[in-house]
């Protein structure tokens, strides 16, 4: 690839690609080369950074600010590590309406008063008209890890929690860009998970929180670094009558589409049910579902399987390039 | 190549064109196919486009039909 | 519309399409032509549900990105990447095929130019309208399903004035497709599964030739699983009976005559015209072309654009054959090692609905069911 491409943004096996051939080589060392959420330091702190770049910048249910804090502040809450500060850096372009800045600090703040964190330090730089989009934001974050995830101790068996709806966060950005002329009720899941960081002491061996590839991508992931298969049942998976529709009128599968509130956690076996219970009394998590487990009778090690409504298995792959509506 | 889902006409805008209704999702669509559609018809949507209209009775028995082999085991 | 997915009615139909099965000299194979039943086999874990009962399902030419031969998808990359200030609106499936040049969704934009993903022709029509100033090309691939959305659309922007608008067509019809691949003769076939959509446009008659003068069974299908069992027991049915005809198994969508209406707009602005198809090379009276009086919205024309390209594969892969259902994916002997979906060599291996994509991704998934 001689030039960047969109495509590379997409989140698919393109941008691992890209980071296990041009990044890994060029920082790698053991806590980088973990590629996890977030960088576990050996201080027993957590750190985290994303860039939020989203068009367009308000939409059902949220905005690039609640974006920017959530979804660092649930980074870290999936890394084991409670979340305490972020820094926060704004890129804005010329002719941005001071409005609209306003607008989205006063949503940055809600939502790190909501998340229990605080911003600590920052920066701004502004940028000629037609070289940036708006406001790109970047922010970092610092936890203090409560637990390690352990894949490694991850045994036929345990059990997969998704805690919630897929697909809401697409549908709202597609529905807030006016494509495709399409009208729907849905709105942004963006929301911290803290209510998740209990569990951590309780056990969980696993979480990763669902933003762009969808459940597919992040299970597939996981199935990856496992020498067991998963298998989960398309029929406990919860959808949203909205995104039900909406992911069937334009081709769009729901199992790739990005949240930003929703996490699966993987629960020991006997630990599963009370798990479910935890999450429930979320108003975040109300219709959290064991939607699979980790296993060893089906299925290849590595592979992620589905067992269909119908009764078929089929075999689920990570989002290789960007979630295009089918028409066929 | 015909990715299409039966959605309901909930309205009409200018001449030809209006909104389908599928699981609470509205999208606009062309019904410039289906000149006697009207709005509370049940039609197959692809790409934008209303190109036929359910036959309700069809549907039902096909529903019935199905119930039944849901229940009964062979 | 629940109940054509309920486990146990797909068990009862697979243990009739099990008895039928029995009944019939192997291999039980039956083809469908279309890049949604291939999609919803594949989602609901139907084909190797179908195999244990006996019946092997063959993918056709369903797909029209597969089809649609490199020089087209080639002229589609040179408009993007050399020509200054337009928009071309393609549909989604259309980016990602591989060509000697890249794919369209890879290919980095001339000055001011840019692609869009749209999900109806109209939303491109939109686009112009928007921009009246801006050349706006809708490159539009499909079978008869589509075609009439495509045919509307130009309709539109001629009553509109919309002189900006202008459409990179890739129009096939599947009748001419069956019969090339009957005369060919070059897989044997028990019956054909139809597709449902398109036979809610053009209605149960062209198909009749099929049964007629080859004597292959048929059934015009729908795409939730227990649609396409029906239709697949009923082929069966057809078969040990001896008494093949074109059967209709969608009646809550189709018609056995279809959509008269949507003809009549297909034919008001497009013609038949021999063209070549991807693996299957030229088929008389199987693509559409713009009628005279529309020619004007012809983007091959109106930008001089060559369709017919370099249309060589890579070295060894055998999509066409594929497509011609003459050799399994995992026959071609690039499957699987240099042709994987992360670096797909032919289409088969791009589209969604491609049957070497489908192929890997099942094959490679279990087959035990527990």
């Amino acid at each position: 690839m001689k030039k960047i491409s969109l495509e590379l943004g997409g989140g698919g096996r393109l941008m691992r690609d890209f980071i296990a051939g041009r990044i890994l080589p060029s920082f790698g060392n053991p806590i980088l080369d973990e590629l996890a959420d977030a960088g576990l330091l050996p201080e027993g702190l957590a750190f985290t950074t994303d860039s939020y770049v989203v068009d367009p910048l308000f939409f059902p249910g949220g905005d690039i600010g609640m974006l920017a804090v959530n979804g660092t502040v649930n980074d870290l809450v999936v890394s084991g590590a409670a979340p305490k500060y972020l820094s926060l850096a704004f890129i804005l372009e010329e002719g941005l309406e001071t409005g609209v800045l306003e607008r989205v600090l006063k949503s940055l703040r809600t939502a790190a008063l909501k998340a229990g964190v605080r911003i600590v330090t920052g920066d701004t730089k502004v940028v000629r008209r037609g070289q940036g989009d708006k406001i790109y934001i970047n922010t970092a974050g610092v936890g203090v890890s409560i637990a390690r995830p352990a894949a490694e101790r991850i045994r036929p068996g345990d059990k997969i929690i998704l805690t919630g709806t897929l697909g809401d966060h697409s549908l709202a950005v597609l529905v807030a860009r006016g494509e495709f002329g399409l009208r729907s009720s849905a709105r942004s899941d963006c929301a911290p998970l803290l209510f998740l960081l209990p569990l951590w002491k309780k056990g969980a061996l696993w979480m990763r929180d669902i933003t762009r590839g969808g459940l597919a991508t992040v299970l597939s992931e996981l199935a990856e670094r496992l020498p067991l298969p998963l298998l989960i049942e398309e029929p406990a998976i919860p959808l949203s009558r909205a995104v039900r529709g909406a992911s069937e009128i334009l081709g769009i599968d729901p199992l790739y589409m990005a949240c930003e509130g929703k996490a699966v956690v993987v629960a020991p076996a006997r630990k599963a049910g009370q798990f479910l219970q935890e999450i429930r009394r979320s108003p975040l998590g109300r219709k959290a579902a064991v939607i699979g487990e980790v296993q060893d009778k089906v299925g290849k090690p590595g592979e992620l399987l589905l067992r269909t409504e119908s009764g078929g298995l089929r075999l689920l792959e990570p989002l290789t390039s960007e979630l295009l509506p089918r028409i066929c | 190549m015909c990715l299409a889902v039966p959605a309901r006409i909930t309205r009409f805008d200018e001449p030809g064109q209006g909104l389908v209704d599928y699981l609470g999702s509205e999208v606009k669509a062309n019904f410039s196919l289906l000149p006697e559609a009207r709005v509370g018809d049940w039609v197959i949507v692809h790409a934008g486009f209303a190109i036929s209209v359910m036959d309700k009775h069809e549907a039902r028995q096909t529903l019935r039909l199905f119930r039944e082999m849901a229940k009964t085991d062979r | 519309m629940k109940e054509l997915r309920n486990k146990r009615a797909v068990r009862r139909l697979l243990d009739d399409i099990s008895d039928r099965a029995a009944a019939l000299p192997s291999p039980v194979r039956l083809m469908e032509v279309c890049g949604t039943h291939t999609m919803a086999l594949f989602r609901n874990g139907l084909t190797p549900l179908l195999a244990e009962a006996g019946v092997e399902m063959v993918s056709g030419p369903g797909c029209p990105v597969c089809i649609t031969p490199d020089g087209i998808h080639e002229a589609a990359i040179d408009l993007l990447t050399e020509k200054e200030g337009i928009t071309l609106a393609s549909f989604g499936d259309m980016t990602r095929v591989p060509t000697r040049k890249g794919s369209l969704q890879s290919a980095v934009p001339a000055r001011d130019s840019r692609a869009m993903i749209v999900y109806s022709p109209a939303e491109a029509l939109d686009e112009a309208r928007r921009n009246p100033s801006r050349p706006t090309v809708f490159f539009g691939a499909g079978f008869e399903t589509t075609i009439p959305a495509i045919a509307v659309t130009v309709q539109e922007a001629a009553a509109a004035g919309l002189r900006n608008f202008s459409v990179l067509r890739a129009l096939w019809l599947i009748p001419p497709a069956l019969r090339a691949i009957l005369e060919a003769g070059e897989v044997a076939i028990t019956g054909f599964l139809y597709p449902g959509h398109v036979s809610a446009i053009i209605g149960l008659r062209p198909y009749e030739f099929v049964a007629g003068e080859y004597g292959v069974p048929g059934a015009v299908a729908g795409f939730e699983p227990g649609d396409i069992l029906l239709a697949v027991r009923s082929v069966l049915d057809q078969a040990v009976e001896g008494k093949p005809r074109v059967a209709l198994e969608y009646s809550r969508a189709v018609r056995p005559d279809g959509n008269p209406r949507a003809r009549a707009i297909m034919d008001e602005v497009f013609e038949p015209y021999d063209t070549e198809w991807r693996g299957l090379g030229v088929i008389a009276e199987s693509g559409l072309g713009f009628r005279r009086k529309f020619a004007s919205f012809d983007a091959a024309k109106r930008f001089g654009l060559r369709t017919v390209g370099s249309g060589r594969a890579p070295r060894g892969c055998r999509c066409g054959e594929v497509l011609r259902a003459v050799v399994r994916p995992d026959g071609c002997r690039l499957f699987g090692l240099k042709c994987t979906p992360e670096s797909p060599l032919g289409p088969c291996m791009v589209s969604y609905e491609g049957a070497c994509l489908i192929h890997y991704k099942y094959n490679r998934g279990a087959r035990e069911v527990s």
